[in-house]
């Protein structure tokens, strides 16, 4: 039976607490009598029969939707949309679901007689997946069988040619998304939900979504009005997509859902990796030599090195519910499923959040965690890891560790290296970097061209990355980062601190000497259900 | 200072030591310590029949092992148990895994009969050892499963995990060496064979060697401590196979039998065991039903017979 997450109140026995540090780690004491520190869950069991629970979700759909198979006929057009690389996090070891899923899905299709399929990575304003990533999601069977012949492709957010504009919200929000997948008879929609924020309409309102479509709700306004990302009845973001999926429906787009939640089990149970999610308490002999000689093996190693080490790390997850049919019904059962996993009871806010950053976040798998994305991490989706109010107070003062190097993947990410050279030098407000950059960014031409043919990010990405932390950035009085470089953390408007006492200090000037202090234990991924 | 004794000098020292810091280890060079209100979970049972021996089937333990059997278990053996193998024939022609089933006498067997093993089994085999003696603690847990290659067999109750166990590393094409008897002979002589052996065979598809370790008890029996040194002889039987219907019981049974007759064959000869096996007559392992000074004696005299059988010259 898996332990439920809990808050351990810090007293003077408590051991210094894990904080993840990048592609390191640090273990910090965190003052007694003062101090609380939120665990996760432990893992819940995974299903048995993964395949058998596919099938019977296709078989007995949620919502009013008939079975997988009712909707599938000869001659029909049928397009397969999945999530892209960013989730989830980290990667999962083979097979994906996503693979499990689609090939239970074609299997029913081939039975059929379904010949018109295409298959498409439903990555929004993201970069494209390579050949070896496309492999690992979907498997090679289906690469093999689909991609060889242009059927299986990443989604394209700025190819007027392939794009179908399907009218607006009574909010006047424009609702255009992936042509192919707008005329088919059939989207069958296959998700992940690491997180209570994904799936649901947003999967295809954003996933498949232009920039035309998704500046109606990538910006200042809604993202200020997330309250949280994660609870999606306080959700501007969501209730936009929400709106747009009624724009979808409205305009025939008929859409068969099919979601999946896994546990969290992300370093596994043994290996040297399986430290990180046990409480420091708990720790064995053997836990604690290994510890010892991975930091102390990564704290020796130059930065390519460890990175490449982290990014190969494939999660163990296991698949504890996949749930198809109708797009608010599933999304209703699932939220749930996600919650069971992840919700941990906390009574009243904190004067200071602490958080320990890892290496990975949505937008950096297999490249670099730039500073800006280690904004988004901790402001956008650490911070907003809450339902019902945020786990610091306003005004509040938000501890990261990372070491925020001043580093960023050219490929990946080119316009994110203008927006920190150009934009962030002039100012860090994001309404007002909205107002004056976001258009020349998300038009130029360079950008779109290196989106559409090479492996980057769109030239608005980083600007989203900004605006998903606005919140945060209203929210706190200040935000400290831990170890972090200082020319970068300074460039982001932050402070940086060489060690957590110092960052304390710092934090003394806001909220006082008594401050209370919570450390959020992430990852594996917890969120606070703050009364 | 030079006149104060220097037992006062320790004693002031001893006095004054809470004042000295010492340098102390912390989290997590040192074991963590455990906040209150929380309530440490129970340790996990890692000895035992739960002890993993996975290791030990890697190849650092494989090759540690092999320098042990080659460098360390045979000159040991030699100089101990000066041992005759017989029956090595029966098994031309067998090929993957299979499941030596032995009588046990003594800690000297393993050491014989691993010693014995002809390639390719001996260097891809793991034993059957009683999960409460070999893996009760830690250290011995360790050095069963690296020197033997030991897995741990529950035999207080009926478990399906150490079945599961042997049937995974039959199922990688490892053999067996297991000891049906369930323990050392506490007299020197047999037990009832138990069903493992046969289960096994049976529910992996593979045969079982009969194997007679003769000899052995006389060096270290159970209870002694120190070997002397004395002669053995192992003796290979034909393999032997589940026959359609037969129950695990049966099965067992006639294993027990085939090794008795092996048994027979070391203290008599081929010829005798035959004819005896033929007409039902073969000597039962366990011995004669009679009180224990009967059975002693006669344990006595088959020794006697046997020793006498021994000839260090050549008659002339």
């Amino acid at each position: 039976m898996p332990r439920p997450g809990f808050v351990l109140d810090v007293d003077r026995s408590t051991p210094p607490i894990l904080f993840h540090h990048g592609e390191s780690f640090r273990l910090e004491k965190l003052p007694a009598g003062r101090s609380r520190v939120i665990y996760p869950a432990e893992p819940l069991a995974a299903l048995d029969d993964v395949d058998a629970a596919i099938r019977d979700a296709l078989e007995r759909p949620l919502g009013d939707s008939e079975p997988l198979h009712a909707l599938l006929r000869p001659g029909m057009k049928l397009t397969i949309c999945f999530d892209d690389i960013s989730l989830p996090l980290p990667p999962m070891r083979r097979p994906d679901v996503r693979q499990r899923i689609i090939e239970a899905v074609l299997d029913q299709a081939a039975a059929a007689g379904v010949d018109d399929v295409h298959l498409i990575a439903a990555l929004a304003l993201h970069r494209r997946m390579t050949e070896a990533e496309l492999r690992h999601a979907v498997g090679d069977r289906v690469y093999d069988a689909f991609a060889p012949h242009g059927l299986l492709y990443n989604h394209d957010a700025e190819d007027p040619e392939n794009l179908a504009f399907l009218g607006t919200t009574p909010q006047g929000e424009e609702v255009e998304i992936n042509k192919r997948a707008a005329e088919s008879d059939l989207i069958v929609y296959v998700n992940i939900n690491l997180v209570s924020m994904d799936g649901g309409w947003k999967s295809t309102a954003t996933g498949l979504a232009s920039y035309r479509s998704l500046r109606h709700h990538h910006n200042v306004k809604t993202m200020r009005h997330s309250r949280s990302f994660m609870d999606r009845h306080a959700s501007e973001l969501h209730s936009s997509n929400w709106r747009m999926g009624e724009v979808l429906k409205g305009a025939g787009v008929k859409i068969f859902q099919i979601e999946s939640t896994l546990n969290n089990d992300t370093f596994g149970t043994s290996g040297p990796m399986s430290v990180l999610q046990k409480r420091e308490w708990e720790w064995s002999g053997r836990d604690r030599a290994s510890f010892i000689a991975m930091k102390a093996g990564l704290d020796r190693m130059p930065m390519g090195a460890r990175r490449k080490i982290f990014q190969s790390w494939k999660a163990p997850y296991g698949v504890t519910s996949v749930c198809a049919g109708e797009v608010d019904a599933v999304h209703e059962v699932i939220t749930q499923n996600t919650f069971a996993q992840q919700l941990v009871p906390v009574e009243g806010q904190t004067d200071i959040l602490t958080m320990g950053l890892p290496y990975i976040c949505p937008y950096n798998v297999n490249s670099v965690m730039n500073p800006i994305l280690v904004m988004c991490l901790g402001l956008g989706y650490f911070f907003n890891l809450y339902r019902g109010q945020p786990l610091v107070r306003e005004g509040g003062v938000l501890i990261m560790s990372h070491p925020t190097p001043w580093e960023f993947h050219p490929v990946h990410h080119p316009s994110y290296i203008d927006f920190f050279e150009q934009v962030l030098a002039d100012t860090t407000d994001p309404a007002e970097i909205e107002a004056r950059y976001e258009k020349q960014y998300a038009e130029d031409e360079w950008y779109r061209h290196l989106y559409r043919t090479s492996y980057a990010y769109h030239g608005v990405h980083p600007f989203y990355m900004w605006y998903w932390g606005c919140h945060g950035l209203a929210h706190l009085g200040k935000v400290i980062v831990v170890g972090g470089e200082a020319r970068s953390v300074r460039r982001l408007g932050f402070t940086p601190a060489s060690t957590l006492d110092d960052a304390l200090e710092m934090a003394s000037d806001v909220v006082g000497r008594d401050a209370t202090m919570t450390h959020l234990h992430n990852p594996p991924i917890v969120m606070a259900d703050v009364t | 200072m030079a006149d104060v004794p220097i037992r006062a000098r320790l004693a002031d020292l001893r006095r004054h030591r809470g004042l000295v810091r010492r340098p102390r280890l912390s989290f997590p060079f040192a074991p963590p310590t455990v906040p209150g209100g929380v309530e440490p979970p129970a340790p996990t049972r890692r000895l035992g029949a739960d002890y993993d021996t996975d290791w030990a089937r890697r190849y650092p333990a494989r090759w540690a092992r092999t320098v042990i059997l080659e460098g360390v278990m045979r000159p040991s053996v030699a100089a101990l148990a000066s041992t005759e193998r017989q029956g090595l024939d029966r098994l031309e022609g067998l090929e993957g895994p299979v499941i030596f089933a032995a009588n046990h006498h003594s800690h000297l067997d393993t050491p014989v009969a691993l010693t014995s093993l002809p390639e390719p089994w001996r260097y891809r085999v793991f034993v059957g050892a009683a999960a409460d003696y070999f893996f009760r603690t830690r250290a011995t847990a360790a050095a069963s499963a690296l020197v033997m290659g030991a897995i741990p067999i529950e035999r207080s109750k009926v478990t399906r995990r150490s079945a599961d166990q042997a049937a995974a590393l039959i199922a990688q094409g490892w053999s067996m060496l297991i000891y049906p008897e369930g323990g050392r002979s506490p007299d020197g002589w047999g037990q009832p064979f138990r069903g493992g052996a046969a289960y096994l065979s049976s529910r992996c598809d593979i045969p079982v060697v009969p194997l007679h370790l003769e000899g052995t008890g006389r060096i270290l029996r159970k209870g002694s401590k120190v070997p002397r040194p004395a002669s053995t002889r192992v003796t290979f039987g034909s393999p032997l196979r589940p026959e359609a219907g037969e129950s695990a019981t049966r099965y067992a049974e006639r294993i027990e039998r085939a090794v008795a007759e092996l048994a027979d064959e070391a203290t008599t000869d081929w010829w005798q065991a035959r004819r005896r096996a033929a007409s039902g007559q073969t000597p039962p392992l366990s011995g004669p039903e009679a009180p224990a000074w009967r059975r002693a004696w006669a344990l006595t005299a088959r020794d006697r017979r046997r020793r006498r059988q021994v000839r260090r010259w050549p008659a002339l």
